[in-house]
């Protein structure tokens, strides 16, 4: 079902892409450093997806408003705009107990995560 | 300045690290993945800027910042521009900035941080110099007009009749007033009086005979009750 709405997603409008403007203005050169920041967003990205899906799944919605809200600098370290927008407006609609943009906040974790993959 | 760096986030916390490394005068000391940690720490340690991070599970930036008494400089660190008035509302914060932080807007936080820290110092050094130029005079009333006495420079005060005479190294001045109006305004430290005539600054002594002291040129007489307290001032072999 979510693969059939995140297809949709992606049929109906271009997703944003991640990319490296930010992290490459930090590291200014340092090669080190930047493969160090990297190392770390790669174990610190899916332990806080993790504790995200798992209050959200036990409809924990506060618990999961303050896992989106560190998500978010993760979104924006990765360049991701307008994913980042979205997921401040989801973080308070969790916090009101709304949940419609679950699905969409949900397609950005994994564009991260296939990203971060590569990298 | 002395730093240390506060959030949850190791992510927050090397990119923090590494833009505190790009500023000279900035010196990481630790750095912290809670508040708890960090009190302990400040408890023990003098530390100048605090990199604080709002939204923390458990202990969130503000209990830390209601928490701790004499803070040093706060530059809050967090991912909701929601915050910013509230954070305002204490004096220890210096800047607030919206994650991802950039270098510019680094730079101008630490600017900031800079300028309060010098202004400090440079209130304490003026109050500190205020303190020392208030001690170190006295004012005196001669002819309608007020003098100031540079007061380490008096080295003997001596009555007569209705008025007393200040001896200094450069002048002596003849005032209309009492051995024991001057000796309320003098240092204990630095004047005793030797005889119901004779103020003198212990500092200029340049020799005691019995019941005598030389002091310049002049030979002043210690009376035999304030002699004991003479003695105890003086650093005898």
């Amino acid at each position: 079902m979510w693969e059939l709405h995140f297809t949709s997603l992606l049929k109906n409008k271009k997703m944003e892409q991640p990319n490296q403007n930010y992290i490459n203005n930090i590291s200014d050169g340092d090669e080190i450093f930047k493969q160090k920041l990297i190392a770390i967003l790669k174990k610190e990205f899916p332990e806080e997806k993790q504790v995200y899906f798992d209050n959200y799944n036990n409809e924990k919605y506060n618990l999961a408003a303050e896992n989106v809200h560190k998500l978010k600098h993760k979104i924006s370290i990765l360049g991701l705009e307008k994913s980042y927008e979205l997921a401040m407006i989801y973080e308070e609609n969790l916090l009101e107990g709304n949940t419609s943009r679950q699905e969409e906040f949900k397609a950005i974790l994994n564009i991260i995560t296939n990203y971060l993959e590569i990298l | 300045m002395n730093c240390i760096i506060i959030d949850d986030e190791a992510t927050a916390r090397i990119i923090i690290n590494k833009l505190c490394g790009s500023i000279q005068t900035l010196s990481v000391l630790e750095d912290f993945s809670n508040a708890i940690q960090a009190i302990k720490y400040l408890n023990q340690n003098d530390v100048d800027l605090i990199f604080l991070d709002i939204h923390m599970p458990d202990f969130t930036g503000f209990d830390f910042i209601e928490t701790l008494k004499n803070l040093p400089k706060i530059i809050l660190t967090t991912s909701d521009p929601n915050f910013a008035i509230q954070a305002f509302e204490y004096e220890c914060i210096v800047d607030y900035l919206v994650k991802p932080i950039t270098q510019e807007r680094f730079q101008k936080a630490i600017n900031k941080a800079e300028a309060m820290q010098e202004n400090l110092v440079k209130k304490e050094f003026s109050s500190e110099k205020a303190e020392i130029a208030s001690d170190n005079d006295l004012y005196v009333n001669i002819d309608r007009r007020l003098i100031k006495i540079d007061i380490p420079s008096i080295y003997l005060v001596e009555a007569k009749g209705d008025y007393i005479q200040i001896k200094t190294e450069e002048e002596n001045y003849t005032v209309h007033s009492t051995l024991k109006k001057i000796q309320e305004k003098l240092p204990d430290n630095l004047f005793l009086k030797v005889h119901r005539s004779y103020i003198i600054n212990i500092k200029k002594i340049i020799d005691i005979e019995d019941n005598s002291v030389l002091i310049k040129k002049s030979v002043i007489p210690v009376s035999r009750s304030n002699k004991p307290e003479l003695m105890k001032r003086l650093n005898l072999l």
